[in-house]
């Protein structure tokens, strides 16, 4: 809806933003050439999920935040997992660290394939949604969808299933899977691997709108290897610091149009910073695999992608990574370790991150001695990158402010989808106090 | 013929029961041509006007602005068809309902002021009057497309209500309780999961809700047979379809329990 006002300002408002998880809303006000309010807004009714946690026991996080999303439960899962494990003292072997690693290469393929086929690519080709894509371009819809399902077939070998896993518990998995059911998918995991490798050449062969941003990118970085399922907190500008420091340098406050906190990295004071496949790219490269690296030269990524228009040849490019590291989990694989190790309750504070296929996941527990969760903090990554999906509108319109209306909403729909932001997790949060007196 | 059209409707949720559909990769391009999807933001931003021929809708009802909502749905929907625990049960959002009588009797907002939320959850069935129900936390794919063939063949959907045992026993799962003493909601929740949390060494955890003649009073002695608590016999029913009746009713004897055992003490 596009109106204009008495004043001769211009109002473009979008009520339900289509092909993004969850519900929200884009409300961007137009004088005179210039941007005058830009809100993301978030509607989605509010999910109490850190009340809901106050009570519980220690062993029951994981399947309790994996219904914040349906898209990403592993994600929640897994830091979930890592911060009640800190907060009692525990390290889990590697071969779980792997595990977990597999089961995440599962849904980050099924992720970033539902997002580039699904939900962004029909931006840059010109459709409304993938099943008018498919009617047009049946072969291209097939390559995401076969990517998709390869994903949720190792999720529900590994998880038993790919939405809500129920196999992950804290201190490992309920049973590990045999290396029989992962070596059966190795023909599904190389024919990705190819789908993978040509949804590269496809996307980076797309028009992508002129546009460099300049957030300051934090993100994940592990001992070695792509950041999935762990790592230190590293940023763009070299202020990096550990995960257990995270609520010292990032944090949250309520705005009156989102549902979801926004967050500032350390009080905002060098401007937005973004979380997600563009941070993760940027200060990661170097650790991409030999076949993921070459995808991304091929696709003339650089060391440095600053145009969030370009966040899709990124997904593709972590897409080769994820099938190729799931490969080579799997071929290492072998049968008798122990599926979990002890995790007994202990009072004390613990942290835990991860990185989504939307950026960074951090999470924080408070536990009694008996294993009672005394409070509970989750920052998910849509609601870090309000604000940069907010200054990205801003850029855009005041450049293209000469497009029509609906080529302009359109392209701002487009702006607020290179994040792929799931609303549905940014609002299971708002900041709770309990007030006992 | 024309095709029947389909809309997908969000309410307070997570995306997975939405998302089962769009996991139908073999199915969404041949289901396409069956149906027309007329609205389903998720996946298109096409909107063709209602009204609708079948309805599928997630999630619980949580704002004021949705009590409206839910009734313009059913109005433009010929067959409204609830999908998951959010909108069969009130899902995981119902743990509210229990705030006044609990820990969280006092809750508050930074800015209360911003947010308009009720304060419990409840399932679109509480409002509306729904043609069909299809459990889960999430549902199961293979559920949701027997229910969307008998929508467009006219008839009513094969959905099981017994129990997860009996899928236990079809899988040829040992039973978990049995043989290793787990605890184990099977007993008294729907199938349609195909026994999984069994067939990964773990005790069900009762995400499908309550089967049709569930004997919730015997299951819970089981469980303290088993080794839980009181307070774990509540928070085993109290999650996902935390305010099924029977469900309820079993977490609410728990906790009285676990009262009379602290004045005991």
């Amino acid at each position: 809806m596009n109106h204009r006002l008495t004043d001769g300002g211009q109002v473009m408002h979008v009520s339900t933003l289509a092909r993004v998880e969850g519900e929200g809303a884009m409300h961007i006000e137009l004088r005179d050439g210039r941007v005058t309010d830009v809100q993301l807004r978030i509607y989605e009714p509010p999910r109490f999920y850190e009340a809901f946690l106050r009570g519980r026991a220690w062993t029951e996080p994981p399947d309790i935040t994996a219904r914040i999303c349906g898209i990403c439960p592993v994600a929640y899962q897994m830091s979930a997992c890592w911060a009640i494990e800190d907060a009692c003292g525990v390290s889990v072997p590697e071969a779980i660290r792997l595990m977990r690693r597999l089961l995440y290469c599962g849904e980050w393929i099924e992720s970033h394939a539902l997002h580039v086929f699904l939900l962004h690519a029909p931006d840059f080709l010109g459709y409304d949604g993938a099943i008018d894509l498919a009617a047009d371009h049946p072969s291209v819809v097939e390559i995401g969808l076969r990517l998709k399902k390869a994903g949720n077939q190792l999720m529900t070998v590994v998880g038993g299933r790919s939405i809500h896993p129920i196999n992950v518990r804290v201190g490992g998995f309920h049973r590990m899977p045999l290396t029989s059911e992962l070596r059966a998918l190795r023909p599904v995991l190389e024919q990705a691997r190819e789908d993978a490798l040509a949804t590269v050449r496809l996307v980076s062969g797309f028009d992508f709108p002129e546009m460099e941003q300049p957030y300051e990118y934090v993100a994940l970085r592990p001992e070695a290897g792509y950041p999935i399922e762990e790592g230190r907190v590293v940023t763009s500008e070299g202020n990096g610091f550990e995960v257990r420091d995270f609520p010292a340098h990032i944090d949250e406050f309520q705005v009156p149009h989102s549902h979801a906190l926004h967050a500032r990295l350390d009080g905002g004071a060098r401007g937005p910073y973004v979380v997600g496949p563009l941070a993760r790219y940027t200060l990661n490269h170097d650790r991409l695999g030999d076949l993921a690296a070459e995808a991304a030269r091929e696709a003339g990524l650089g060391a440095v992608c600053r145009n969030p228009f370009r966040s899709i040849v990124v997904r593709a490019v972590e897409l080769v990574e994820a099938v190729s590291e799931a490969l080579r989990i799997i071929d290492g694989w072998s049968d008798g370790v122990p599926p979990s190790v002890p995790v007994p309750p202990c009072a004390g504070e613990g942290f835990g991150a991860s990185e989504a296929p939307r950026g960074i996941l951090f999470h924080r527990y408070v536990l009694d001695d008996d294993g009672t969760i005394r409070d509970a903090q989750i920052v998910p990554p849509t609601s870090q990158n309000q604000a940069g999906v907010e200054a990205d509108l801003r850029a855009l319109v005041e450049t293209w402010v000469d497009l029509d209306d609906h080529a302009l909403q359109h392209r701002c729909e487009h702006a607020i989808r290179n994040y792929d932001p799931c609303i549905s997790c940014a609002t299971h949060f708002l900041d709770l106090t309990v007030d006992r007196s | 013929m024309t095709k029947p059209k389909l809309a997908v409707w969000k309410f307070a949720s997570c995306d997975g029961c939405q998302l089962t559909l769009l996991n139908c990769e073999d199915e969404l391009i041949p289901l396409a041509g069956e149906v027309e999807i007329a609205y389903f933001p998720e996946a298109t931003r096409a909107v063709v006007e209602g009204p609708y021929d079948v309805s599928l809708v997630e999630g619980s009802i949580t704002t004021p602005a949705d009590l409206e909502r839910i009734q313009h749905v059913r109005a433009a929907s010929r067959r409204l068809i609830t999908i998951g625990a959010c909108a069969t049960s009130g899902g995981i959002q119902a743990l509210r309902n229990f705030a006044d009588v609990e820990e969280f009797r006092s809750v508050v907002y930074a800015h209360p002021e911003y947010v308009e939320t009720l304060d419990r959850s409840t399932p679109i069935a509480a409002h509306v009057a729904v043609d069909f129900e299809l459990r889960g936390c999430p549902i199961d794919r293979h559920q949701l497309l027997e229910v969307l063939a008998a929508e467009i063949q006219g008839r009513r959907p094969r959905i099981s209500s017994h129990s997860v045992c009996f899928e236990c026993k079809r899988r040829g799962n040992v039973c978990v309780t049995v043989a290793h003493g787990t605890p184990c909601l099977g007993p008294v929740t729907q199938a349609g999961c195909g026994a999984l949390c069994p067939a990964y060494d773990r005790g069900c955890y009762g995400c499908f809700g309550p089967q049709d003649t569930p004997n919730a009073t015997s299951l819970s002695a089981r469980l303290r047979v088993d080794g839980m608590d009181e307070t774990q016999v509540l928070q085993v029913f109290r999650t996902f379809n935390a305010a099924s009746e029977v469900f309820l009713r079993a977490s609410e004897q728990a906790a009285s329990n676990r009262d009379a055992e602290e004045v005991e003490r």
